[in-house]
């Protein structure tokens, strides 16, 4: 698998003529579906329920596009991505956009694409046994940590332990599910990834409570989707996709709603949902483009509430995540 | 129909002239390649250049800012990416070189068992061979790092033998012996023993081959590396220290640690050879002629004499060439470690270099490069041997 994908990339930048570069929306509507590159199982962003039907956070994102692109939210193919092997696809072109929980990073930026915006506002923590009677980050002095390779978790772990003049052991792992299962045998005392994965990951172990969350953030972890650079068009449409389903729920549409705020007279709305103006055209989709993301998926909070936060089994509190209104830091430029 | 005596053939049309045919074929096969070498050079550089991906080799020099598990030689979190691959490449090459010699002991013991007139033992290398080599090796990998180290207690309650030497769920600590003050000349020793022990069975052997009077090669070999070093500590009044491993915090402190998830691949991938060599070594006992062991037993050696002396050194002309598979197999089977988080050259540069700086094809192309290199040399130093052995046997 991963020999087959650096396989790939070695062809595909090697003898592909026609690089994929403008007209992913063209290629989309062609296909008829949005491929979308995922995680391979992590509860609340992207996970396949027993059915094989894909659900998440991360999921319903692409799920948004595919409502304002191709006018059906089902019409997604989801290609689940490894931490390692999750970029590449995606400059090679077979994959549209990277909803993966992927940290925004400088180098990241310049080397594989364009990050649409911050979808979720992480940040990257510690979980241990109860037993250990840990209570914070700075008492891990000489511990065992689990990691997943290829993340920007490992950097981050290395940056914290040096700058507090702790020493550590890491050991890297090539999946989430084997990081997991390393931690849960006894490998190392603690795990860490972003924070939401951490609550996520958490709900896999056998006695889930045995567990706790230290309180330490020790990074700035802006997960957001990726596309690829040169093609501004879609770099467009999955941005404002993000933006559209903020501005709804700012201006309090939701996908129960939004038939009655169809008729309403306030233009902010009127412009949202294409009733005045020809903001959708302008993007090279039509009129109603957030009424279908609204309607089909729902607006920012609805997915947030849903997938990740208190109406879900993770539970985990909006925080930076709550719109710029109310004390959050989730703010997008308005429809005009 | 042409008749005897007419006017000879007419020329051949070049089109029909079988050497200028091959000449042309082999030119348009060259032009093709040399075409597509470049088309697919052209290409990298324009695809790279529109992602705006710098190429070279440059990065090498940045910092790596990751941690790794285990590094033979010193490193830490601000050496350069370049010393991260000599991290992984050293990792590589430990966890090769030792499964390479513990699958081929092994292999062999397990072979010539299988061949033993001794018939559950041979039923026990017969079951053994089977079990193995039908599983597949990440199977194996999995299973030692999981089920079978990763069930060992926590550090506190470690299993301790001897009181020295500690076996928990963080692996396998021992006492660091620490050479101290005046120690030199006892390691000095010690190496002017082995050397002077192969010399000395070097002379034994021709001394055989002259005069047909065996030597104890063995015994004095025993003492020249064992006896004499000891002797020397033993004047010097024992200038070596060990180190013990305390607990403290988490785990152990001091000592020296050996991880487990080298000791899970290391175990995965030699018990898993072994089962290969265990046939190729079976298979080239059986290719000795019977006649052989029947003229060896003849002349009244014992099982264990003909083996070594008649058997074996003919069978190892058959067992040379498909065990240097085994060998490249093992070397390039090492890199399923980043299943279980040994940062081996695969995990650590193809793996964290290869996402951190997106070099792709520099970082493929050196792997590629290294991994091919490893398995070019062990070719030419077993090919180097099968001509030895070979050469050994005519004369």
């Amino acid at each position: 698998m991963k020999r087959a994908i650096f396989l790939s990339v070695l062809i595909a930048v090697g003898c592909s003529a026609t690089a994929p570069k403008a007209q992913t929306l063209k290629a989309v509507k062609d296909r008829g579906s949005l491929i979308c590159g995922v995680s391979q199982g992590l509860p609340g962003f992207s996970n396949p329920d027993d059915k094989g039907k894909w659900t998440g956070f991360d999921v319903d994102f692409c799920r948004a596009i595919a409502a304002a692109v191709l006018n059906d939210a089902t019409k997604v193919k989801f290609t689940p991505l490894s931490a390692k092997d999750r970029f590449e696809p995606l400059k090679i072109g077979e994959i549209d956009v990277l909803s993966r929980n992927t940290t925004w990073t400088l180098s990241r930026d310049v080397a594989y694409g364009n990050f649409a915006g911050v979808t979720y506002y992480d940040g990257q923590g510690f979980m241990v046994r109860k037993a250990l009677k840990v209570n914070s980050a700075l008492e891990l002095n000489g511990a065992s940590i689990c990691t997943q390779t290829g993340t920007t978790t490992e950097l981050n772990l290395a940056d914290y332990f040096r700058a507090n003049n702790m020493k550590y052991e890491v050991i890297a792992f090539g999946t989430a599910d084997e990081t997991v299962k390393a931690y849960e045998s006894g490998r190392c005392d603690a795990f860490t990834t972003d924070v939401s994965q951490l609550y996520a990951e958490k709900l896999k172990l056998t006695n889930a409570n045995d567990h706790v969350i230290l309180p330490e953030i020790i990074s700035k972890e802006p997960l957001g989707p990726l596309v690829r650079h040169g093609d501004d068009q879609w770099f467009d449409i999955v941005k404002w996709t993000h933006f559209a389903m903020l501005n709804a729920e700012e201006l309090g549409i939701s996908s129960k709603t939004v038939d009655e705020a169809l008729k309403s007279n306030q233009p902010e709305i009127k412009r949202l949902l294409g009733v005045e103006g020809n903001f959708g055209e302008q993007l090279g989709l039509d009129r109603d483009w957030v009424v279908r993301i609204v309607k089909q998926v729902g607006n920012y909070g609805e997915v947030f509430d849903r997938n990740v936060g208190v109406g879900s089994n993770l539970g985990i509190s909006r925080g930076l995540n709550r719109l710029w209104t109310k004390g959050g830091i989730q703010y997008a430029p308005p429809v005009r | 129909m042409s008749s005897p005596g007419a006017a000879p053939a007419p020329p051949v049309p070049l089109r029909n002239d079988p050497r200028a045919r091959a000449l042309f074929y082999q030119i348009v096969l060259l032009a093709l390649i040399l075409w597509l070498g470049f088309e697919f050079a052209r290409n990298a550089r324009a695809n790279l250049a529109t992602q705006g991906i710098g190429s070279g080799f440059g990065f090498l020099a940045n910092t790596a800012g990751f941690g790794v598990n285990q590094s033979l030689i010193p490193y830490n979190e601000s050496d350069s990416y370049g010393r991260i691959f000599l991290v992984g490449l050293l990792n590589t090459l430990l966890v090769s070189c030792l499964g390479i010699v513990l699958a081929t002991v092994l292999g062999f013991f397990i072979g010539i068992a299988r061949l033993s007139p001794n018939r559950p033992l041979a039923r026990l290398a017969g079951g053994y061979v089977e079990l193995m080599r039908n599983l597949p090796l990440l199977f194996h990998i999995l299973f030692w790092y999981l089920a079978v180290l990763g069930t060992l207690p926590s550090p506190r309650q470690s299993i301790s033998l001897l009181g020295e030497i500690f076996l928990n769920n963080r692996g396998l600590i021992l006492p660091a012996p620490i050479a101290g003050e005046g120690a030199g000349p006892a390691v000095d020793t010690l190496i002017a023993g082995c050397l002077a022990s192969i010399g000395l069975k070097i002379w034994a052997k021709r001394r055989q081959n002259r005069i047909g009077e065996q030597f104890p090669v063995l015994w004095c070999s025993l003492v020249l590396i064992l006896g004499v070093p000891f002797l020397v500590l033993a004047a010097t009044g024992f200038p070596v220290a060990f180190e013990q491993p305390q607990l403290r915090g988490f785990n152990f402190v001091g000592g020296i640690r050996l991880i487990p998830e080298l000791l899970a691949l290391l175990t995965a991938l030699s018990l898993y050879t072994a089962a290969f060599i265990a046939e190729i070594v079976r298979a080239g006992v059986l290719a000795v002629p019977r006649g052989q062991a029947e003229a060896a037993f003849a002349l009244g050696l014992r099982r264990k004499l003909a083996l070594r002396l008649v058997i074996v050194p003919q069978a190892l002309r058959v067992i040379v060439p498909p065990l240097t598979n085994q060998y490249l197999n093992l070397t390039k089977n090492s890199s399923l470690a980043i299943a279980i988080g040994y940062p081996d050259l695969f995990a650590v540069f193809a793996g964290t270099t290869l996402n951190q700086t997106g070099q792709a094809i520099e970082i493929i192309a050196i792997t590629m490069g290294v991994y091919l290199s490893l398995s070019l040399l062990t070719s030419a130093v077993m090919n180097w041997y099968n001509a030895w052995i070979g050469r050994a046997e005519r004369r």
